[in-house]
């Protein structure tokens, strides 16, 4: 049921894309995204085809957890590819049919957008499966301290993704509960009018948001009575340190975009 | 015919992913009429899928499960009814409270069966009377109630639906003595005045020792089935899955090694404790000891 969910999950494992720092990471998933955006030729597309099949296989990610995470995707990928097939204007007609239109140009930007949303998305279900929730978000407060000295609370913002992504699986677990716990009482989720799905839906929206505020209460208590007063001047247990391998990780990435660009300027 | 018979049961959660797991394991069970069983088992033996398929809310990999001889997934019709007829309490049930009354809350699944609305008056009275439930919070919210009260409240909205069979996992989870020993006599008045049938899953094995048959699940699959005193004799293969006999029998043993003539089958404290004082009279009787 609401088990098979893979949106941002996180696989484990020990391969080299695993151990890079997390903010390498981060900063190289937002160049790959920067990158998608500059490609401009069949070629560019290739390369970066290329570059996500080759971490996927460093990562030892099975292409099939890729494509599972793609799915819920289908809509926005059909509706894009729909849009730019039909109302690309255009002289060089490859179907033509009273008001409908297909061009050769049409065509040619459907295929490249759907291209792109594919790499976009998949690239960045990279990032979730090979790095925890907690390395991304000491990742990303890291990368964001500098923030800090306009005042922005870099560290309560940390804190507060940190929990809300932790209290994900919990929330799932806790709707499966009381889902399964209401269906035993005769509770029917999948008939009727949507007036009555809706109503249907308050047995177990009312149980979720109770157990929800009383999570969080416990959590605060829990925080205090372990003297927790705010972010100033704690201490980490685990200190991240750039290596040699997120160097060598930088290096391929710069390469990765001059290629894009070369490409892009060939018009290959 | 049993009431319940299970096939050939197989569940594999998440099949085909990392994360394959198989929670229960080519099964059969079939629990009888008026029967009171307890299933124990270790966290993670399967136990709460098991009971899951009672009552259609998981539909299993392999395998059948028949009501009355009858397949309960057969058809839309034949879940709906397998929920009305297999009444399902799970742990912590008070976390499933949501209306805004005690007695709307308790009427939530007879509402659900279709049953006009003298009939869901009569259930829901008849329900909380017999969790001991007094009609002076039917108008209170559910929130309100202390901790022992909600779970009372919580059960009683799944007896209001009048099940063939009872099942229950962990009811007395985080209660104190007092209120586990309370509950468990409320329990078993209702079974006794309705002839009920009840399964029974739990960790503890006091409570096991109460029940007329006794399961033991490890990995998916039942491994001794059978009294009580049968299931608690092979305390070392129970001790080898980790589980632990019931106090009473335990203390018994070590009376009986250090030399006390106790009669064999002493599990539950009541027995015990009348053993012991049946010892203690013949003592006295035999002159000073």
């Amino acid at each position: 049921m609401l088990k098979d969910i893979t949106l941002g999950q996180y696989f484990p494992g020990d391969t080299p894309v695993h151990r890079l720092d997390p903010r390498t990471k981060l900063v190289l998933t937002l160049v790959y995204i920067v990158a998608i955006f500059l490609v401009g030729s069949w070629g560019g597309y290739a390369l970066a085809a290329a570059a996500l099949a080759a971490v996927t296989a460093l990562a030892h990610i099975q292409p099939k957890a890729l494509i599972k995470g793609l799915k819920p995707l289908i809509f926005i990928i059909v509706f894009t590819a729909v849009l730019n097939l039909f109302f690309t204007p255009g002289e060089d007609y490859l179907f033509r049919w009273k008001f409908i239109k297909i061009t050769w140009t049409g065509l040619d930007r459907a295929a490249a957008m759907v291209l792109r949303v594919l790499l976009l998305v998949a690239g960045t279900f990279l990032l979730t499966y090979t790095t925890s929730p907690l390395a991304i978000t000491d990742g990303l407060e890291r990368l964001l301290s500098p923030l800090k000295k306009l005042h922005v609370p870099v560290y309560e913002l940390s804190l507060m993704m940190c929990i809300a992504l932790r209290f994900i699986p919990l929330l799932i677990e806790e709707t499966d509960r009381i889902m399964s716990a209401q269906k035993a009482r005769g509770a029917d989720l999948e008939t009727g009018t949507l007036a009555q799905r809706a109503k249907a839906l308050l047995p177990l929206l009312i149980p979720l948001f109770v157990s929800s505020f009383r999570r969080a209460d416990e959590l605060a208590t829990a925080m205090e009575c372990r003297c927790y007063n705010g972010g100033q001047g704690r201490t980490r247990m685990k200190q991240l340190h750039l290596s040699v391998r997120d160097g060598i990780a930088f290096v391929l990435g710069a390469a990765f975009v001059a290629g894009v660009i070369v490409l892009r300027r060939l018009g290959i | 015919m049993s009431l319940v018979e299970i096939r050939g049961l197989t569940h594999v959660y998440s099949r085909g992913t990392p994360f394959e797991k198989t929670a229960v394991a080519d099964l059969d069970l079939a629990i009888d009429r008026g029967q009171t069983m307890a299933l124990i088992g270790h966290t993670g033996s399967g136990k709460s899928t098991l009971i899951s398929h009672l009552n259609a809310l998981l539909k299993p990999t392999a395998g059948t499960v028949l009501l009355d001889g009858e397949d309960i997934f057969a058809s839309k019709a034949s879940i709906r009814a397998a929920r009305a007829r297999v009444g399902v309490v799970f742990q912590y049930p008070e976390y499933q409270l949501f209306e805004e009354t005690v007695y709307d809350d308790i009427a939530y699944g007879p509402k659900n069966m279709k049953l006009d609305t003298a009939e869901i008056d009569r259930r829901v009275r008849q329900a909380a009377a017999a969790l001991g439930l007094d009609e002076a919070v039917f108008q209170q919210s559910p929130l309100e109630l202390s901790g022992g009260q909600k779970r009372r409240a919580a059960i009683a909205g799944v007896l209001a639906m009048e099940p063939e069979l009872l099942v229950l996992d962990e009811p007395t989870a985080g209660l104190d003595p007092a209120g586990r020993e309370d509950l468990l006599r409320t329990l078993f008045a209702w079974r006794d005045e309705r002839d009920a049938t009840i399964l029974l899953v739990t960790h503890d094995m006091s409570i096991a020792g109460r029940c007329g048959r006794v399961a033991v699940m490890a990995d998916g699959r039942i491994v001794m089935d059978g009294t009580p005193a049968e299931v608690f004799a092979r305390d070392g293969e129970l001790a080898s899955i980790g589980l632990a006999l019931p106090d009473a029998a335990i203390i018994a043993g070590l009376l009986r090694d250090a030399g006390v003539a106790l009669p064999p089958s002493l599990y539950t404290v009541d027995r015990l404790a009348d053993a012991i004082l049946a010892l203690w009279a013949e003592k006295k009787e035999g002159g000073p000891c």
